[in-house]
């Protein structure tokens, strides 16, 4: 399917998304709440079959702090970006979807260990690279006077 | 006697040489140091320590073409009790600094430490705003012999691990006690 | 008094844990692998990382693009000019330049030239694992002559950052033709002595047929990409479905095999070294003319927006994500790297093993743990 026939097919399984026509491929800004069922039926319907995950990423915005999952058919060799963001910078949850891809489950551990940013329903949500104590140091108001120089 | 081809007066811009040989010792000791210096320095083993990119470079020391075993460093030991030098090549994390301590305190008795590589000197390319790395093993365990490079070329290692020999050979049983009391972990 | 002596059954085993720890010689790098054993079959393999994370992606927030090359090429070192190649066409896919033939071509064939020194790399350690010290001598001797070239014309053995944005650092140097050449024709009389060692050997056989089997399905799922992954059948190679650079003029067949075990993943890089290796003869008589770099201007901006690129490196697919806002420096790199994703499906793949087998797995799956930790 091209771009257009991907937001249309988006828009009538999970009604009206905000989708845009990036430089390479389509983006579709989807709430926290409908992300798991969304991508659910990405993998699972016919037409769509999205069975390859293959890159998550946690960016710090500012004021709200998101995800970006890259989603790609390897049966129909099409992709589609998903992204999601949410303003509660406190306790940031979102729904893992690590039962749908196995790919997922490292991946979410990493932007929980550098962003903070929790996923319910993770088989296994740990720190990956840095111990408990340390913060959180993706995020833009991360502070560290030894090491970081901010200009 | 000492690194072949390589004349006395060569190292001449060395302090630590010119004091050591103008203090003087007991004519028996100087004999037994001798003896012992010569058996330790031509069969150093090292530990097989590689974190980064410098690692790679250390096994084409001891490839074919540049040979390590040719200087007596024969074998690589996996076991730190049974290694006397560990080479530390590549980058140390906050993470690993721990681990790494736990490494050389179980070594035993003579045993030294080659600083390979700018990660292992000073941080290197992970100097600046770097949130993890330890900026120079020098903070985590004492060094004998920096390596300078990026990473540095076979050659160069080898030419550190003969300045260790040579740094072996000029010990004495004294020199070796009050170097390691005088090491201070920052 | 005679006391009998109770032999423990295997359903009264108790379970234990190992350390594999940060320090060993069958890692390949700062990996701690917690196993959990009964006897000596694997029940699960838990990894630990991050004994070398160095925070790469939040240095780069804070440098320029061109600056970003340095750091790719100590992530995963052994592809190191690929790493810098997807860098390189990343920016110029944003900034729309038009690059010459000249610099795709050299770019390529030393793209291939890296992923020949890498898998002469995993063959030599791959070997060592198993016990076959030979294979250590015989695959780093004939990868010194690869790297011979590499510093004529780069100035690096193994980190290269040859490419930069807008085309080369340096013109090839005159001796680059036929010094590849020579090796050509030098490798493909080896390569037959490398299947005798290993490949036609019954130990080694015996060790890695039937090893460590993963499926399509799963390798789809967990992401695996590379010569792990085309093993299982999982067609992924980015040369053939997204090229780049001057693969779209080269013929060249993408290695795919259905076993999905040890063996099979030994054989796709075996059979990707002479792949790679047509690749080369194909494109080296004919380097087109030209400049061999692009004005730029001194400051790169990138317009606003996410910019996705992926290469394929010698261990499956490498993404670079930059999300820009303009400025000099990105407002966030990410790196999907391949060992990241490779290293996922080890717990899955070793269970039921015994633990010389992990050390088997573990070499074929052939892991570069800072490209992990990155």
């Amino acid at each position: 399917m091209d771009k257009i026939q991907l937001g249309e097919f988006i828009n009538s399984i999970a009604g009206a998304l905000e989708i845009k026509e990036g430089n390479q491929y389509l983006e579709v800004t989807v709430p926290p709440s409908l992300l798991y069922k969304l991508a659910r039926q990405l993998r699972e319907k016919e037409e769509s079959q999205f069975d390859f995950l293959f890159c998550i990423t946690g960016v710090d915005y500012g004021a709200d702090l998101g995800v970006i999952y890259h989603l790609r058919s390897t049966i129909y060799d099409h992709s589609v970006v998903l992204k999601t963001r949410t303003s509660d910078r406190e306790n940031p949850i979102l729904d893992s979807v690590a039962d749908i891809w196995h790919a997922a489950d490292f991946h979410e551990r990493e932007v929980y260990d550098l962003l903070g940013i929790k996923f319910k329903n993770h088989p296994d949500l740990r720190r990956l690279f840095l111990d408990n104590s340390w913060g959180f140091p993706l995020r833009k108001d991360y502070v560290d006077d030894v090491n970081i120089v901010t200009k | 006697m000492g690194i072949k081809g390589m004349k006395r007066e060569d190292f001449e811009d060395n302090e630590s040489l010119d004091l050591l040989t103008a203090s003087g010792s007991n004519i028996l000791l100087t004999t037994v140091d001798d003896v012992i210096n010569w058996g330790r320095k031509n069969s150093l083993w090292p530990l097989t320590f590689a974190t980064r990119c410098c690692g790679i470079e250390m096994m084409a020391a001891g490839a074919p073409r540049h040979d390590f075993a040719r200087f007596g460093m024969e074998v690589y030991r996996a076991s730190p009790r049974q290694a006397d030098v560990i080479v530390v090549a590549g980058t140390i994390v906050h993470k690993m600094a721990p681990v790494l301590k736990r490494l050389y305190d179980q070594m035993s008795e003579p045993k030294y430490v080659v600083a390979m590589g700018a990660c292992a000197i000073s941080g290197g390319p992970f100097f600046l705003n770097s949130y993890s790395v330890v900026k120079g093993v020098e903070h985590v365990i004492p060094v004998d012999v920096y390596v300078p490079g990026c990473p540095p070329r076979p050659e160069a290692l080898l030419y550190g691990m003969l300045q260790l020999q040579r740094l072996i050979e000029t010990q004495t049983i004294k020199s070796r006690k009050e170097r390691n009391a005088s090491h201070d972990y920052k | 008094m005679e006391e009998k002596e109770k032999i423990a059954t295997p359903d009264e085993l108790q379970e234990y844990f190992i350390n594999m720890g940060p320090q060993h010689p069958s890692t390949h790098g700062v990996l701690r692998l917690l196993v959990s054993l009964k006897g000596e079959m694997v029940q699960s393999v838990q990894p630990h990382v991050g004994y070398i994370h160095s925070g790469i992606e939040k240095m780069c927030e804070s440098i320029t693009y061109p600056q970003i090359i340095h750091l790719t090429d100590r992530m995963d070192y052994l592809s190191a000019h690929i790493n810098n190649e997807a860098v390189c066409l990343n920016v110029e896919k944003a900034l729309e330049v038009d690059i010459p033939d000249r610099i795709k071509v050299i770019r390529t064939i030393m793209s291939e030239l890296t992923r020949i020194q890498s898998h002469q790399l995993w063959w030599a350690s791959f070997g060592m694992d198993l016990g076959g010290l030979t294979c250590f001598f015989y695959g780093l001797r004939d990868r010194e002559k690869v790297l011979d070239i590499f510093e004529e014309t780069c100035g690096g053995r193994m980190i290269v950052s040859y490419s930069c944005p807008g085309g080369l650092m340096y013109d090839i140097h005159p001796n680059f033709q036929k010094r590849v050449k020579d090796f050509i024709k030098y490798f493909r009389k080896i390569l037959p002595e490398y299947d005798q060692l290993l490949s036609g050997n019954v130990i080694f056989h015996e060790r890695s047929k039937g090893i460590g089997k993963l499926t399509k399905e799963d390798a789809i799922s967990f992401g695996i990409t590379g010569p792990s992954g085309r093993a299982s059948g999982f067609s992924c190679d980015v040369r053939k479905h997204e090229p780049y650079s001057a693969y779209d003029r080269v013929h060249f067949n993408e290695v795919l095999l259905t076993e999905g075990d040890t063996f099979s993943r030994y054989i796709a890089r075996i059979e990707e070294m002479r792949e790679s290796m047509n690749i080369i003869e194909q494109l080296i008589d004919n380097i087109p003319e030209g400049p061999f770099t692009v004005k730029m201007k001194p400051v790169i901006k990138l317009p606003e927006g996410e910019y996705y690129q992926r290469v394929e490196t010698a261990r499956g697919e490498l993404g670079v994500f930059v999300i820009s806002d303009g400025n000099k420096n990105p407002y966030r790199v990410k790196f999907r790297s391949p060992n990241f994703c490779n290293l996922s499906v080890l717990d899955h793949i070793s269970r039921g093993f015994k633990i010389a087998d992990l050390v088997a797995i573990g070499g074929s799956l052939d892991l570069i743990i800072p490209d992990i930790d990155r």
